[in-house]
């Protein structure tokens, strides 16, 4: 077993010298494979992105109540007495103010982008003052406050206030008729919150014409077991028609269409381009074993048995695909990982804003896919390195 | 053209290299072609939104909702021809996965002001003749088997009829087939009567009204001049092209192009890098035998010629079974993006331009190795094992 072992390492350290020789080949194979790398890791950090923004803080203890037979907030449509009678049902945590359950408004206002000076659907939230009980990861960043119950200011997302133009503290903002005031940028742990402008849903009715009329109502439960009596309650009482779903649910539905659509094409592509890398690679070892033939046949000859040979060449592609993926892997985090951009989440047809997150699991994943890459495009070279008749090899030139 | 055989023989003197580079030059290939593809959808609407009209929105945003009123004061204004309007609707089909466009609209105006829709005339009476008839997309009725005189049962998440029913059911008048590869065909029209109708005849708003002007040269003009007649009132008007609006809407998703563009820099230069060193590899083991060609007399020229001509004839090979794989690929691709993505093609313009990169790409495989042949001296070479 152990001179098993010191053939592989002999047969590998010789290999591994002659890389130097065999350079531009090697190079090519490490880029190839970084390449690939590179792709599936930023193209999937899109949707980790997207996925973090939108699920990741959405609390299990919390619900949402939409009118039923709607899909989001934008089609939902509740009365102000609705909204009571939800706010009061069992399962609703208390504190010092009352019920933690905020009746909230949910509309859009053009803002420019800051990137392309193009208008761009950002929503705009009213909410009631427990709103910030309900949602607890929401924290005013300093210099700013909250906005003050019946005047026209608003408090914006960081991630929002980062993209579009206009949202910066003590601007005044002017949608329709109304003149807003930027009171405050607020930070929410990264979620969905970021993306939106808050203000007092009693200010925003008058300003869009919705009577007293509201969207959805946010509601803090006493735990997330209680989420069933509560959703009971509700669906029990003939004055409600209301739809109960977890916070967490919500989002989950509104983040599938485009983390899918964004898996897909990220999948395609990589495949796509990963084939392309392995046959590059595999190229690059069967020039590797062709260059080296008299020198593998002379090993031979001399008593070397064929698994050495075999994972001498394994082992050198492996190294080779290692390192691009390492490369791949430190150039997608260091480019890619925390820009922020935003896009249009279709389901709420309103911009929602999220930082490309490249997650430990994904660069996992790239250095697995190189590494796969690596062992095809060593095995067949390698098998041939193995079988080749020695007095043939020996004759090569 | 007596070279070819030579080209020929060279280039299968080692098969196995050669069908693994012409294996990676396909597969980045294929990748071209495929995000071109995934680039036309998101950008496509813009390329195909008609030059002489505009869309007048609410100023706020676009789910604001402006009043019936504004399309006598619209048809007024100078340099406009026609006017119609439409609504979205935004219900549900079976379940929220089946999203699809609905939008209410005015059949006469909008079958005018939309000449890419294409829809046989019977069926375009029938329409006009029955207000609960709908039309629907090519694209739509083969995804979910619709037929004309289809009844499609949608349940509305905004328009809750007075009696708090919220089912709303249309009858299949038509099918509607588009103009060109990139009409939208995903989507369903109705008649704005007949919501009105079922809302108890006091909807009394549209969501957005579309423009024919006589003079696209004069789009920006007769805009300010819609959105001067409602300034100051309670609902302000912005009025753009249709392009203008097809960009914004594009630029919301966010810039695709770029990381398109992105990901083929990346994917370009890694398979020159790869096809370059099998090249470089191939003439460096053909030395002696290129010295060999020059004692015959060949020229500097012809030697490099060789050489070049070897490099494109692979990429000619692999990019064209790339682009023709990418083509077959892409319906498959569409097929399971449908949903997201309604227009899914490798346009004509982006095919061209892959032909082009071909050639580049096989100049650009080549050029080294071909400039190693040139400055070969014949004494030296053959002197080399």
């Amino acid at each position: 077993m152990f001179n098993w072992l010191s053939q592989v390492a002999a047969v590998t350290w010789v290999n591994l010298r002659t890389i130097p020789e065999r350079r531009g080949a090697s190079l090519a194979t490490v880029v190839g494979v970084a390449g690939v790398v590179i792709v599936f890791v930023a193209v999937f950090s899109i949707a980790e992105g997207v996925r973090h923004a939108l699920v990741s803080t959405a609390g299990a203890d919390t619900a949402v109540v939409l009118r039923s037979g709607s899909d989001s907030e934008m089609m939902s449509g509740l009365q102000r007495d609705v909204t009571r009678l939800i706010a009061e049902a069992p399962g609703v945590r208390r504190c010092a103010n009352g019920p933690m359950a905020s009746a909230e408004l949910y509309v859009i206002v053009d803002v420019p982008k800051r990137s392309t000076h193009t208008d761009a659907n950002v929503p705009l939230r009213g909410v009631q003052p427990a709103a910030f009980d309900v949602r607890d990861e929401v924290r005013i960043l300093p210099g700013g406050r909250r906005f003050e119950p019946g005047k026209n200011e608003v408090v914006v997302g960081k991630m929002a206030a980062a993209q579009f133009a206009g949202l910066d503290l003590g601007n005044h903002l002017r949608w329709g008729q109304n003149e807003w005031t930027v009171v405050g940028i607020f930070s929410a742990n990264g979620g969905l919150a970021e993306s939106e402008i808050w203000c007092d849903a009693g200010v925003l009715q008058p300003a869009y014409r919705r009577g007293s009329t509201f969207q959805s109502v946010y509601a803090k439960l006493d735990s997330p077991a209680a989420f069933q009596k509560f959703k009971d309650a509700l669906t029990a009482d003939p004055r409600l028609d209301v739809k109960v779903i977890r916070e967490s649910e919500y989002y989950e539905s509104q983040s599938r269409a485009l983390i899918s659509l964004i898996r897909v094409l990220g999948v395609a592509i990589t495949l796509l381009m990963g084939v392309g890398a392995i046959f590059g690679a595999l190229n690059t070892m069967y020039a590797a074993v062709a260059t080296r033939i008299r020198e593998i046949a002379t090993l031979r000859a001399l008593g070397f048995r064929a698994g050495p040979v075999v994972l001498s060449v394994l082992t050198e592609s492996l190294l080779l695909a290692l390192a691009g993926g390492l490369v791949g892997a430190v150039i997608a985090y260091s480019a890619f990982n925390g820009f922020q951009t935003s896009t249009l989440n279709w389901s709420t047809f309103s911009q929602l804003s999220f930082a490309f997150t490249v997650t430990p699991e994904l660069l996992v994943w790239g250095l697995g896919s190189a590494l796969v890459m690596g062992v095809i495009g060593g095995v067949f070279p390698a098998l041939r390195a193995a079988r080749l008749p020695v007095a043939t090899a020996l004759r090569e030139l | 053209m007596k070279y070819i055989p030579l080209i020929w023989k060279n280039l299968w003197r080692r098969k196995l290299r050669t069908l693994f580079t012409l294996a990676s030059i396909l597969a980045s290939f294929a990748t071209y072609g495929v995000l071109s593809a995934v680039n036309m959808a998101f950008s496509g609407g813009v390329e195909v939104a008609g030059a002489d009209r505009l869309l007048t929105i609410h100023k706020v945003s676009l789910i604001q909702p402006l009043p019936v009123s504004y399309l006598e004061r619209i048809k007024a204004v100078k340099g406009i021809e026609a006017v119609s309007y439409a609504n979205w609707f935004g219900g549900i089909y079976q379940d929220p996965k089946n999203f699809f466009g609905q939008m209410a609209v005015d059949p006469e105006t909008f079958l005018e002001m939309y000449p890419e829709y294409r829809l046989p005339e019977g069926q375009k009476q029938a329409w006009l003749a029955d207000r609960s008839g709908a039309l629907v997309g090519r694209q739509l009725a083969d995804r979910f088997g619709f037929k004309v005189g289809d009844k499609i049962p949608i349940q509305a998440t905004i328009y809750r009829k007075p009696d708090g029913s919220n089912l709303w059911e249309f009858t299949v008048s038509g099918i509607y087939e588009g103009a060109e590869k990139g009409t939208d065909t995903s989507s369903m029209y109705f008649r704005y009567d007949y919501l009105n109708e079922g809302m108890g005849g006091r909807l009394g708003f549209v969501g957005w009204y579309i423009l024919r002007i006589a003079d696209p040269k004069q789009a920006g003009a007769v805009a300010g001049r819609v959105d001067t007649l409602f300034a100051n009132s309670p609902a302000e008007t912005k009025t753009q092209t249709e392009k203008a609006f097809a960009q914004s809407f594009a630029d919301q998703v966010g810039n695709v192009g770029a990381l398109v563009k992105a990901v083929l820099v990346a994917v370009f230069f890694t398979m020159l890098l790869v096809a370059g060193n099998t090249m470089a590899q191939s003439v460096r083991e053909r030395t002696s035998e290129l010295a060999v060609l020059k004692t015959l007399g060949f020229s500097r020229g012809l030697v490099v010629g060789l050489v070049l001509a070897e490099s494109c004839v692979i990429a000619v090979l692999g990019g064209a079974l790339g682009l023709l794989f990418a083509e077959a690929m892409i319906p498959v691709l569409g097929k399971a993006l449908r949903a997201f993505l309604p227009i899914f093609f490798l346009p004509t313009r982006d095919l061209v331009v892959g032909v082009v990169l071909i050639f580049l790409f096989g100049i650009a495989a080549g050029f080294l190795p071909a400039a190693q042949a040139m400055r070969l001296r014949i004494v030296d070479a053959l002197r080399r094992v």
